[in-house]
């Protein structure tokens, strides 16, 4: 059983106008096998979390704690955070020119496994998790995330988790840019993992629409740097009703 | 693209260094290189402290002789093109002359030049190196440098009717040389040349090739790679010279700037001169930026003086390693020193593929891996 648990996180960002406090005191446990929806509205923190959590040298923890299994996850580098068992999903997914995808994923597995995987069996791993997520394989041979389209970058964040097979992963708003027919595949990469690994997933999206998906443990509501408001699935399907102003305007 | 008033043909070309004007940073063909650094090699009286070796035994078809430079086959190339090429040429006693006559492309004929240990200070040297292809051979030549040098060196690269080599000149000078090196080619009728510009070490390397195609039919491929690193200054000055007809040329030069302050400069004239029908020419220069204050310059210019052409084109590019680019990387597990490994390997691996000589490859992935390693630890 793996555990996430964040106690009290504080997080500030550097802008042009001075140190701007983001993250103003955020507790959150995620365990193995639990799906955690982090809802709210643009602005909230909910991508700041995300990143810090993996370790984005442009956050800085003012306070409080983050562990992963008991170990201090904000002491650790952000490779050493991978290699601990925490996958970030990201938003905007970077371009790295010249390098492959499929050179990219053996090299990412290595690193997280601590030895090269077998080469027969990982190229055919990699080609049925690429054709279940209906990625096309001549993707292995370009360069990484350059020139894809935004539900091929979304694709390939959902193949590396399901191949890297992370303990923690944060999905941040997976779900953007994407139209039914590709969410739906997404999703289906994403419970897919879980169902392998049992991982525990810190699921971050605008709205509820991936929720039809992936079914989620608990649902929280982030607004203004912390967690306003905390429930099961249900709690879900009211914001679809209300949306988020009840939050804003008791700001 | 630059813009030259002036042919790129009608440049000076002499044997005699007091031709040429002091080197000014006003000039066209000076104005990127660190001329304090160059004054060692243009003002000073040269003398012969590099070591010249030749590999042995020999390929079948290859000989190797120390010649004067009145020999035959010394001096079949242009004139040299600036002060530094002219003062090689004058201060050097002899020639080192490798003539190739053999029939397997892969057959390698080593040259070492070989600087001080460090122990000394380097002495401003000259050399001067003829590579002759004889009709329809076959063969290739690694010309290697290593050690502590100030060298001014001239290199001609004759190929004969029919000829197709490769040459690979290694720059791999310690910490602290300095290198100006003129390679000058001549393709005959049909000849095949594949060029290949490694540089890695010294302090400063500045490369003038100049290529000319003047055969009909001739085939030019030219393949640059620079790793500079903080302290270093790569230099390229290409000179691609079409005067024969249906011709074809490419130049493909790819540079990685390790550190801060490390400064890499590829300038590559293209001229199709009006006899140079049927050319088809491309050139490209692309840089990877690893460090914040790290500057590739790059100009690229293309003179066509017929539109009898099949094709002239260029590109230029300077891509940038950054912050996102690492995060990337290292939220999947990769360390640091391994996604910048990773990512400076993939950008050399096309074009170290493209030079065909399998241990050299391997020897030149070694050497970018060594420097890689030494630009870690240097920085640690």
């Amino acid at each position: 059983m793996t555990k996430l648990e964040i106690r009290d996180l504080h997080v500030s960002v550097d802008t042009p106008e001075g140190v701007k406090p983001i993250l103003k005191g955020v507790n959150l446990t995620v365990a193995s096998g639990q799906t955690h929806a982090i809802m709210g509205p643009n602005g909230s923190g909910k991508s700041t979390l995300a990143y810090c959590l993996a370790g984005h040298p442009k956050y800085l923890v003012t306070s409080g704690s983050v562990s992963l299994e008991g170990e201090d996850l904000l002491a650790m580098s952000v490779d050493q955070r991978a290699r601990a068992g925490l996958f970030l999903a990201m938003q905007y997914p970077v371009e790295v020119p010249g390098v492959t995808v499929a050179n990219f994923l053996r090299t990412a597995k290595t690193a997280v496994s601590g030895q090269a995987p077998p080469l027969r069996t990982w190229v055919r791993q990699v080609g049925q998790a690429m054709d279940a997520l209906r990625f096309d394989r001549e993707f292995a041979e370009r360069s990484v995330n350059e020139g894809f389209s935004g539900g091929e970058k979304k694709r390939h964040e959902i193949l590396q988790m399901e191949l890297l097979e992370p303990k923690i992963a944060i999905l941040d708003e997976t779900d953007s840019g994407l139209d039914v027919d590709a969410l739906r595949v997404v999703s289906e990469g994403v419970n897919r993992a879980q169902a392998a690994t049992g991982a525990g997933i810190m699921l971050i999206t605008h709205y509820t629409r991936i929720l039809e998906y992936i079914k989620p443990d608990f649902v929280h509501v982030f607004v203004d740097g912390r967690i306003a408001e905390e429930g099961g699935p249900d709690l879900a399907t009211r914001l679809e009703a209300e949306g988020y102003d009840r939050f804003l305007s008791a700001v | 693209m630059g813009i030259n008033l002036v042919s790129r043909g009608s440049r000076l070309a002499s044997f005699d260094p007091v031709d040429f004007p002091r080197p000014s940073p006003r000039d066209e063909q000076w104005r990127f290189s660190p001329l304090a650094d160059l004054a060692k090699l243009y003002d000073a009286a040269l003398s012969s402290h590099v070591v010249t070796r030749v590999s042995s035994p020999l390929p079948a078809g290859v000989t190797a002789e120390t010649v004067s430079l009145g020999h035959p086959a010394v001096g079949l190339t242009p004139a040299p093109g600036d002060r530094i090429a002219a003062a090689a040429w004058a201060a050097s006693d002899d020639a080192t002359l490798i003539t190739l006559n053999g029939t397997n492309a892969e057959d390698l004929t080593v040259v070492r030049l070989t600087g001080g240990d460090g122990t000394e200070t380097a002495q401003a040297s000259a050399s001067h190196l003829v590579v002759l292809a004889k009709a329809n051979a076959r063969g290739s030549v690694v010309l290697e440098h290593s050690g502590l040098a100030y060298l001014a060196q001239g290199v001609e690269i004759v190929l004969e009717e029919g000829a197709d080599i490769t040459v690979v000149v290694l720059h791999d000078w310690a910490a602290g040389s300095i290198h100006a090196a003129s390679h000058r080619a001549t393709l005959g009728k049909e000849a095949h040349l594949k060029y290949v510009s490694v540089a890695l070490g010294g302090s400063l390397v500045r490369v003038t090739a100049e290529l000319q195609l003047k055969g009909d039919g001739g085939n030019l491929e030219a393949l640059g790679i620079n790793l500079t690193d903080t302290g270093q200054h790569h230099e390229t000055q290409l000179f691609v010279d079409h005067s024969g007809r249906n011709c074809r040329s490419r130049a493909t030069y790819k540079g990685a700037l390790l550190g801060p302050t490390a400064h890499s400069v590829w300038v590559g004239d293209v001229l199709i001169r009006a006899g140079a029908e049927g050319t088809d020419s491309y050139e490209e220069n692309r840089n990877l930026v690893l460090a914040k204050d790290a500057r590739a310059d790059s100009v690229p210019n293309l003179e066509i003086a017929t539109g009898r052409i099949g094709g002239a084109g260029h590109a230029s590019a300077t891509g940038r390693f950054d912050q996102e680019q690492l995060f990337y990387l290292q939220a999947r597990g990769i360390p640091e020193d391994l996604a910048r490994s990773l990512v400076v390997h993939a950008f050399f691996a096309e074009l170290i593929g493209r030079i065909g000589l399998k241990d050299v490859a391997a020897a030149l992935v070694t050497a970018v891996d060594a420097k890689l390693d030494q630009q870690r630890n240097s920085h640690a």
